[in-house]
């Protein structure tokens, strides 16, 4: 157990060397941010003395290393766009971006499971069709343009709910800012998570639909049935029951797509999140908040997949089998 | 989840009428303003960027003021000379009884710690002062500025130099401007104390930032009275923002959208001359372009220039790209600028036929040339590239566009690694030597830095140099408008036009637009 | 019915168990129509398209902006679709777009799938050290948002590539970025299965009569996992498409002289509040038919190839 529990965490840590490394090399590429940072008139000769005392000259290595060995200490350094500790930018930016993953992400999973379990039941149903087309809609459109739309039709032509922006936000005692406590911070989330979890709905939708129809074939919901139990037991005590690991296990493990996909979903709704943030820090190659955002989202997912095995390999035995005879 | 679908429209038509209330009973006004970008720092002397002066302009105060005409008006001098015995001193006189927000006193020492900050090596504003040798306070009201020679324009460079307190950046360490490889924050990145008509109440960058009037400004009271700035990136919601009502005024307006913003009831949309020019450029002076099919420099030929501007057809492109946003012009010269001149301006319709005949007569087949564009950095800036791409392929010159975010652009022009570019250029001094200097004069110490067009002709260059030191203006004139008749004779710029500004906002504000896009929330009135 | 073998090959296929459930499934019946004449006629663009989009010496920048089906105010030209803010056909710019689309797509699915069923082969069958980190590799790109990995291939790509080709090398930049970003799925599916062929007998007996791992894979273990591969790959097409798409919005992709239906909906979503609705409706519409209709056919294969659900 503790052998196992030690080389996954070593995988990790090389996966996250792998993703800063990968990311690194990637900024000698997106532009000079030197342009960015200075106004028209600097002279060339400054621009190259810029470059020098921000370290871009230095061979790629020395960057590579120097760039580790801070981010280790969690020292990501100044951001060249907005002259602030990155690290501080980012962490007062995450709560806008959680609340919006988590809201969309949890509207995702009710409608999802919901929808999935009734198209199950009424596979050959009209509605079961109609549902099954209609959700097709929401990933056969880019986000960006679903999100447009409906900022022109609920924000513009009906005026009911806002077009951009989180509202009014309360600061919590550690530091969060929530848009949960305001009426204008909670009408400010629908758009946006909506716009969000569409996809992750149709996901959800479609898996749970799927391990519904293999459960209920197979014996044990047979016996169930010839138990004399009823419609409504087998569907939702055993049945359904029986597909939520699967699912729940998928749910956590698009939480890093959700979070992709909020860099969209951000910059349509001008939501004050890290995604937002990282674009608008690409645009002007601003490096530092970058590789930060990057090794971030790349620590969020190699946690969750950590726990995920580590719950799998505690719950299901014959995985700790199957794993010992793969790897020995 | 329901609760507040059903809640929320009425809670925002309850606060609309409120607004409306308070907007009709007392004198506090509240402005909420939109724009593109937010100001990236508060340090009034570390980016000089756009947006980051204009917020900077409500909270820090300058020596003088460009008005909306384009002239310069007194804010905190009221007096500026050149001294009578010595040209190379500027003489000014400050504004006595302004305070700062904390309440100290200003006086000449801040002008003086200013200069020297402005000209600190971490500031973006130090190549528009570096003429300036050094600040001496005569007494507490007047100061002298010593320069390294004659400078009669001078002047027109301190319309963005800001004035900070000293014993403010004393106590709260920032006597210099933010410095990027120390890898720490200036506290003056995201604090301000300023003499300026509103003091900063919050901020929380590219979210929101609150302004409200400052009751000791020594100016007349403006009738808007708090400031809710957001910047809201895509065009699309920040147009949204304003049809819905959550926003008063939009500075960004897309030129495809002012026309229906025009129509909609409830919303006026002001338009004016903004102070930048967009035109191509080109490489005449290389023997061999990076990119072109063939073994000499096509743009070295003045007739393969020539025939390029006649296939500019700049009244299409303002018509359909700009729709009719934009002053289509033969020299890349905003009206206002001095060294202006109406024949400057004239163009002709375009002459595809003898553009083909020119071309045609020395690349029987033609020749292909990538053409390097930004594609967020002016207005319609792709289309227009586009659009000319489309011109030029009727003329047997088939240009590859390639379009890129700006910070992958500019390099190019920079490092001299493209051949035919696009760029929009500024002229914050209000004066020609501005675009001679960067534009036009040879690349070298100083000079040159955006001359893409790798134009370098000695006489000319001894011409942009003598205009520093000139002090008989009508002399100096006369200087400028031989050089660009030059530069216009050797076809170093093809201009497209002078960008058209558009602020929309709710009807009854009223904003006027200013040339250089720093339009101030003091100057708004409210119609009844 | 002299010539009976294509014949009969033909009627065999008509007549196979998958064809039947096609025939009683209006939907997949709409749906393939309606991809296939979208398909047609994007790769058939040059000689249906009444002006070439492409060739900008073709254009006419006055007709921009032209409503469908009405006289240009300067030129009186009209177009069926409309033009756009350069005066291009919307029309014939649509058909070019979806070839485009098309090409990224299929090309970056075909990529995916050559991968991942590589990957996943090689994992299934060696197991040991390889499948642990071909696995592991596998977990980073699929927890790691497949948009952001496109964003990074494709800037890594602007690195390398000399400036003068970067634009012709676009399409390809994005048919890699896709393409590297999607291969997970195929090789999951693939390694699953071809654990469990491995075990089975014919493979034990043809391993033991001295048959190559490489036969044994491509001749005996792939066939049996081609059905769940072509499932995933159709519905892979229209995510592909979509991201292309998603892509040209955060500013990569293919350069604007060369629209993509991506590219003409980024576009035309800028015109949304001004009034020429048709720049954003008609590109929308047909990227909205051609992905929903290949999402519904890659719904309907797998329930028909699952013999399960019938």
């Amino acid at each position: 157990m503790l052998a196992y529990i030690i080389r996954r965490i070593v995988q990790s840590v090389l996966v996250m060397l792998a993703v800063a490394l990968v990311s690194f090399a990637l900024f000698r590429y997106v532009g000079d941010p030197i342009y960015a940072m200075v106004g028209q008139e600097t002279s060339l000769e400054d621009r190259a003395a810029l470059r020098d005392s921000l370290g871009l000259n230095d061979p790629f290595v020395v960057q590579f290393a120097r760039f580790v060995g801070n981010a280790v200490q969690g020292e990501f350094g100044i951001s060249y766009r907005l002259q602030q500790p990155v690290m501080e930018l980012i962490l007062s930016r995450l709560p806008a971006t959680l609340e919006l993953a988590l809201i969309s992400g949890m509207a995702a999973f009710v409608f999802g499971v919901a929808a999935g379990v009734y198209t199950a039941l009424r596979r050959r149903g009209a509605l079961s069709t109609a549902i099954m087309t209609v959700s097709l809609i929401g990933v056969s459109l880019p986000t960006f343009l679903i999100g447009v739309l409906l900022i022109w039709v609920f924000a513009v032509e009906l005026q009911w709910l806002p077009s951009f922006g989180r509202g009014d936000t309360v600061t919590l005692p550690w530091g969060w800012e929530t848009g949960f406590l305001t009426q204008s911070g909670r009408a400010s989330l629908i758009l946006p998570a909506i716009t969000l979890g569409l996809y992750q709905m149709t996901l959800i939708m479609r898996l749970v639909r799927a391990e519904m129809l293999e459960v209920l074939r197979t014996d044990y919901i047979k016996f169930a049935r010839a138990r004399g139990l009823s419609n409504r037991a087998v569907h939702f005590g055993h049945a359904l029951k029986n597909t939520m690991v699967p699912v729940i296990t998928i749910t956590g493990l698009q939480l890093g797509s959700i979070i992709a996909f909020a860099i969209i979903t951000e910059t349509v709704f001008q939501w004050p999140g890290v995604g937002a943030l990282f674009i608008n820090s690409v645009r002007v190659v601003d490096v530092p908040v970058m590789s930060a955002y990057l090794v971030l989202i790349a620590l969020i997912f190699v946690v969750i997949n950590l726990i995920v095995d580590l719950l799998y390999y505690a719950v299901d035995p014959r995985l700790r089998v199957e794993r010992g005879g793969v790897r020995h | 989840m329901t609760s507040f679908l059903t809640a929320a429209p009425r809670r925002l038509m309850v606060s609309a009428l409120a607004l409306a209330l308070v907007a009709s009973a007392s004198h506090a006004e509240t402005l909420r303003w939109a724009r593109v970008a937010d100001a990236l720092t508060l340090d009034p002397h570390s980016q000089n960027e756009g947006p980051t002066s204009t917020l900077l302009h409500h909270v820090y105060e300058t020596l003088v003021r460009r008005d909306t005409d384009g002239s310069l008006k007194p804010r905190l001098a009221t007096e500026w000379s050149i001294h009578a015995d010595d040209p190379t001193i500027w003489v000014l006189k400050l504004r006595e009884g302004v305070t700062f927000h904390d309440g100290s006193a200003f006086t000449a020492e801040d002008v003086v710690f200013s200069m020297d900050r402005v000209r600190h090596e971490s500031s973006g504003f130090r190549a528009l002062h570096s003429a300036v040798t050094g600040a001496t306070a005569i007494d507490d009201y007047t100061v002298h500025i010593q320069m390294a020679g004659p400078s009669p324009l001078y002047v027109q460079n301190l319309t963005n130099f800001f004035i900070m307190d000293s014993g403010w950046a004393a106590a709260n360490d920032v006597q210099v401007p933010q410095n990027f490889a120390a890898g720490e924050e200036n506290f003056a990145v995201r604090n301000a104390n300023g003499t300026g008509p509103y003091r900063l109440v919050s901020r929380d960058p590219e979210v929101r930032t609150v302004l409200a009037h400052f009751d000791g400004h020594w100016d007349a009271d403006p009738q808007v009275t708090e400031i809710i700035y957001t910047p809201i990136a895509e065009a699309a919601t920040r147009v949204a923002a304003l049809l819905s009502g959550e926003v008063d005024v939009v500075q960004d307006v897309p030129v495809q959208d002012i026309a229906r913003l025009q129509q909609t009831p409830g919303i006026t949309v002001g338009t004016g001359p903004e102070n930048r020019n967009i035109f191509f450029s080109y490489d005449q002076a290389s023997p061999k372009l990076i990119s072109a099919n063939v073994d000499d420099n096509p743009f070295s030929h003045p007739e393969i220039r020539e025939a390029m501007a006649l296939a500019l057809d700049r009244d299409a492109i303002q018509q359909v790209v700009m729709r009719g946003q934009s002053q289509p012009s033969a020299a890349p010269l905003p009206p206002f600028v001095n060294g202006w001149r109406e024949d400057l301006h004239a163009y002709g319709a375009p002459d595809y036929d003898r553009a083909n005949q020119l071309v045609r007569g020395i690349y029987p087949d033609g020749f292909s040339v990538d053409l390097h564009c930004p594609n967020d950095r002016y207005l319609n800036d792709e289309a227009i590239c586009q659009a000319f791409v489309g011109m030029l392929g009727r003329i047997g010159i088939n240009a590859n566009l390639i379009s890129q975010t700006r910070s992958q652009h500019f390099p190019l022009i920079e490092r001299w690694e493209t051949d035919f570019y696009l760029l929009g250029w500024g002229v914050p001094t209000f004066d020609s030597a501005y675009v001679f200097n960067f534009l036009v004069h040879g690349r070298e110490e100083g000079y040159g830095s955006y001359n893409g067009a790798r134009y370098d002709n000695p006489e000319v260059n001894a011409m942009i140099e003598s205009l520093a030191t000139m002090t008989d203006l009508d002399a100096r004139d006369a200087t400028i408008a031989k050089i660009w008749d030059k530069v216009m004779e050797d076809r170093v710029f093809l201009n497209v036009h002078n960008q058209l500004l558009a602020y929309a906002m709710r009807d009854g504000i009223n904003l006027p637009v200013h040339p250089e896009n720093q339009p101030s929330m003091a100057d708004v009135t409210f119609a009844n | 019915m002299q010539d009976t073998k294509p014949r009969g090959r033909l009627f065999r296929i008509w007549d196979s168990d998958v064809a039947a459930s096609f025939r009683r499934s209006p939907v997949a019946i709409v749906s393939g129509l309606v991809a296939l004449v979208i398909v047609l006629a994007a790769v058939f663009a040059p000689w249906i398209a009444p002006t070439n989009p492409y060739d900008p010496s073709s254009l006419n920048l006055m007709d921009g902006f032209t409503p469908p089906m009405q006289p240009n105010a300067f030129t009186g030209n009209s177009y069926l679709m409309g033009t756009d803010n350069q005066g291009r056909d919307v029309f014939s710019t649509i058909l070019y777009g979806a070839r485009i689309s098309l090409f990224v797509g299929v090309s970056a699915v075909l990529l995916a799938m050559v991968l991942g069923i590589s990957a996943g082969l090689v994992a299934g069958y060696r197991g040991g050290w390889v499948d642990a980190v071909l696995m592991r590799v596998a977990d980073v790109q699929l927890s790691f948002p497949s948009i952001l990995i496109a964003l990074l291939i494709f800037g890594v790509a602007r690195g390398i590539i000399p400036p003068t080709q970067r634009e012709a090398m676009a399409i390809w930049v994005l048919i890699v970025a896709i393409g590297l970003s999607d291969w997970v799925q195929f090789a999951r599916v693939v390694r699953g299965a071809t654990m469990v062929e491995k075990g089975k007998e014919y493979v034990q007996a043809a391993r033991v009569i001295g048959v190559t791992p490489l036969r044994i894979l491509i001749r005996h273990i792939l066939p049996n996992v081609m059905g769940p591969v072509l499932v995933i790959a159709t519905i892979s097409v229209a995510l592909a498409i979509i991201a292309e798409a998603t892509l040209s919005f955060l500013g990569v992709g293919v350069p604007p002289t060369q629209p993509s239906l991506g590219t003409l909906i980024r576009i035309g979503q800028q015109f949304l509040f001004s009034g020429e609705w048709w720049i954003l409706l008609f590109p929308a519409v047909t990227l909205l038919a051609l992905a929903l209709s290949v999402n519904l056919l890659g719904d309907w294969l797998r329930d028909a190839l699952n013999p399960r659900l019938r």
